[in-house]
């Protein structure tokens, strides 16, 4: 196992080194590059300008400026925002919480119901509930988050005045029956797309699975259908769904992007759009490398735990 | 490489996702019923029945129309939906509604198949060239590929697009800069395969150049999974465009499209909900089409790839 996961590990620094040089490149493409926090709205001159470029090594070839750069960010030096000063890693920080509790409870919600949805449609493959599911998947995966957001907002919120329409509780009360009932319509939101994938694969897995010979085998020495099922069928069928869990990082995290906007939650994808209007770069980049970082890490860690999950897959 | 349901199979390493896992998620049910068959031709026939309407609409429908998308009438501002001159009602300026629709169609529709049409020029250009020289240079491209598929393709767009002065064209090539990696993996993986074929060996044998061999002998023959993606690839780019514009950073306003005309219309939720509605249900309908026509192209174009 440990020369399969150093390999592994090793793949994922790799990758992780060329997204840098990509970041790296972005925001020395951005108007006045790592300059621009100084030349905007300051009254310094192009003298200062230039002895602050000096200063910082901003004269120097480009590959030098990036070993540096990267050096700093390996020792958790990101810079500093634009806008208030903040270290980038702690403005991050303050942000990170409320879309992981998002993130969770979206991917919770998804994974149940499309496991069920998935579960139900092979078992009952054909049925009209297996097609409604179908369309309704592809149906699910075209409509744009953020509108399926405001049309949530519309009939929860404005029709029925059943739950908040943003914001992740009410000034002033706080409490957890508060946050939860805040949580309910964005969760619901981002957990759409989620949903209709992981009802997808689930019927895909579990397909593949009562095919095979040892669930005949269960079946024909008597085992009870819904034994054979629960007990032989979807603990087998699970294991896939894990891989499915570690590659969804991207849609997760675009779609809280879109979610927090819609129901302003003050997470890090808000504070990414945020950063964007005041051009605080150091904050898009940081943000952009943090996220790219979450999903190799998914990545990584869903090879990892597949392999401990299911003993034959070889490793080495 | 199949696009299916399956598609990434344990252990893969495969760091994208993102919207190819929308994508990668759907394939209708069984194959063999008379159920299944009607459903998926139904659907994929109405796919392309709505999109040759969406089109025509967008291109003819303002010259049918008496109402000028840009005309303001402050006079006739809120007009709800079948209430009277407008027929799907007027927005804040008092703009009718269905003009807005229709050359907000025409821009999102053309960025989503102008994006298209470069990605997948930049994606087989990409993954030809990996797929057939393979080795180091194959590799680096792959692994450069893996790289830009870390970045959930809304964050890279808004990054991308905060640097640029945005227009049509600018927001075109940004979308197009962030798809086009699924098809050069799909290009990469078919090129991989087929050039060890019988076939392209024997023209490697009678001499043919390099670049003959690629796109007259190989990419031919891998014409079914590219339509395919083409086709998955509009879905993906006017998402994408929506998104984008939604947020503020894509298409500028006094141009309508899709996606910015619902960049305000949250603020009118509670009076006007139809100018928040109404963009909504023609941008999921026209990806739900190209989506679906994706799909039945797939079941067409494809038997061999087939799961269930």
């Amino acid at each position: 196992m440990a020369p399969y996961l150093i390999r592994r590990f090793g793949q994922a620094v790799l990758l992780l080194l060329v997204v840098s040089m990509i970041g790296f490149a972005i925001l020395h493409l951005a108007p006045g590059g790592p300059m621009a926090q100084y030349a905007i709205g300051s009254n310094m001159s192009q003298e200062d300008l230039d002895r602050i470029a000096q200063q910082l090594g901003l004269d120097r070839p480009l590959p030098v400026q990036y070993a540096e750069w990267l050096w700093r960010m390996l020792g958790g030096d990101w810079g500093t925002s634009f806008r208030d000063g903040q270290p980038v890693l702690h403005v991050i920080g303050s942000h990170l919480g409320a879309t992981l509790q998002l993130m969770l409870t979206a991917t919770l919600l998804a994974i149940f119901l499309g496991c069920w949805i998935g579960i139900l449609g092979a078992i009952r493959r054909y049925s009209v509930f297996d097609y409604l599911a179908t369309i309704g998947a592809m149906v699910a995966l075209s409509i744009p988050t953020f509108w399926f957001g405001l049309v949530t907002i519309f009939v929860f919120s404005v029709e029925l005045g059943w739950l908040p329409a943003g914001n992740r509780e009410t000034v002033g009360d706080g409490s957890l029956l508060d946050m939860l009932h805040h949580l309910i319509a964005p969760a619901m939101v981002l957990a759409l797309v989620e949903t209709a994938i992981w009802s997808r694969f689930m019927r895909s897995s579990m397909l593949d699975v009562v095919n095979q010979d040892y669930i005949r085998t269960a079946r024909a020495k008597g085992l009870p259908r819904f034994k054979v099922l629960t007990r032989h069928a979807l603990r087998n069928a699970l294991l896939p769904m894990i891989t499915v869990a570690g590659l969804q990082m991207p849609t997760l995290l675009g779609g809280a992007l879109v979610t927090e906007t819609v129901f302003t939650w003050p997470g890090m994808g808000r504070l990414f759009l945020d950063s964007i209007s005041y051009r605080d770069y150091p904050v898009v980049m940081g943000i952009l490398m943090f996220s790219a970082a979450m999903v190799l890490i998914g990545n990584l860690l869903a090879d990892m735990l597949y392999a401990v999950a299911d003993p034959r897959i070889r490793l080495g | 490489m199949s696009s299916s349901i399956f598609d990434s199979s344990p252990g893969d390493s495969n760091p994208g996702g993102d919207f190819a896992a929308r994508e990668a998620a759907i394939a209708l049910p069984p194959r063999n019923t008379a159920l299944r068959r009607f459903c998926r031709h139904r659907l994929a026939m109405a796919g392309a029945i709505i999109i040759a309407i969406l089109v025509l609409g967008s291109y003819l429908g303002p010259y049918l129309i008496p109402y000028d998308d840009t005309f303001i009438d402050i006079m006739q501002r809120f007009a709800p939906p079948f209430s009277g001159a407008h027929i799907l009602g007027t927005d804040e300026l008092g703009r009718d509604m269905l003009a807005r629709l229709m050359m907000g169609g025409r821009i999102s529709l053309a960025v989503g198949f102008t994006a298209m049409v470069i990605s997948m020029g930049i994606g087989i250009l990409v993954g030809a060239i990996a797929g057939y020289y393979g080795g180091i240079v194959g590799a680096a491209l792959m692994r450069f590929v893996d790289a830009v598929l870390c970045f959930p393709s809304i964050f890279l767009l808004l990054a991308l697009a905060a640097l640029i002065e945005p227009g049509v064209a600018s927001i075109t090539l940004l979308i197009a800069a962030t798809a086009w990696m699924d098809v050069a993996r799909i290009v990469e993986g078919q090129i991989r395969g087929l050039r060890e074929r019988d076939f392209a060996v024997a023209a490697e044998a009678l001499g043919a150049s390099d670049l003959r061999i690629v796109f007259r002998e190989l990419v031919p023959n891998a014409v079914a999974p590219i339509v395919v993606a083409a086709t998955l690839n509009v879905a993906k780019a006017i998402l994408l465009e929506s998104y984008v514009s939604y947020l503020g950073y894509g298409i500028q306003p006094p141009t309508p499209s899709w996606g910015n005309m619902l960049n305000n219309a949250q603020i009118y939720l509670t009076s006007a909900p139809w100018l928040a509605i109404l963009p909504g249900l023609f941008i999921t309908l026209a990806v739900t089409s190209f989506n679906f026509l994706g799909d039945g192209l797939r079941d067409a174009l494809d038997p061999r790839m087939e799961n269930h």
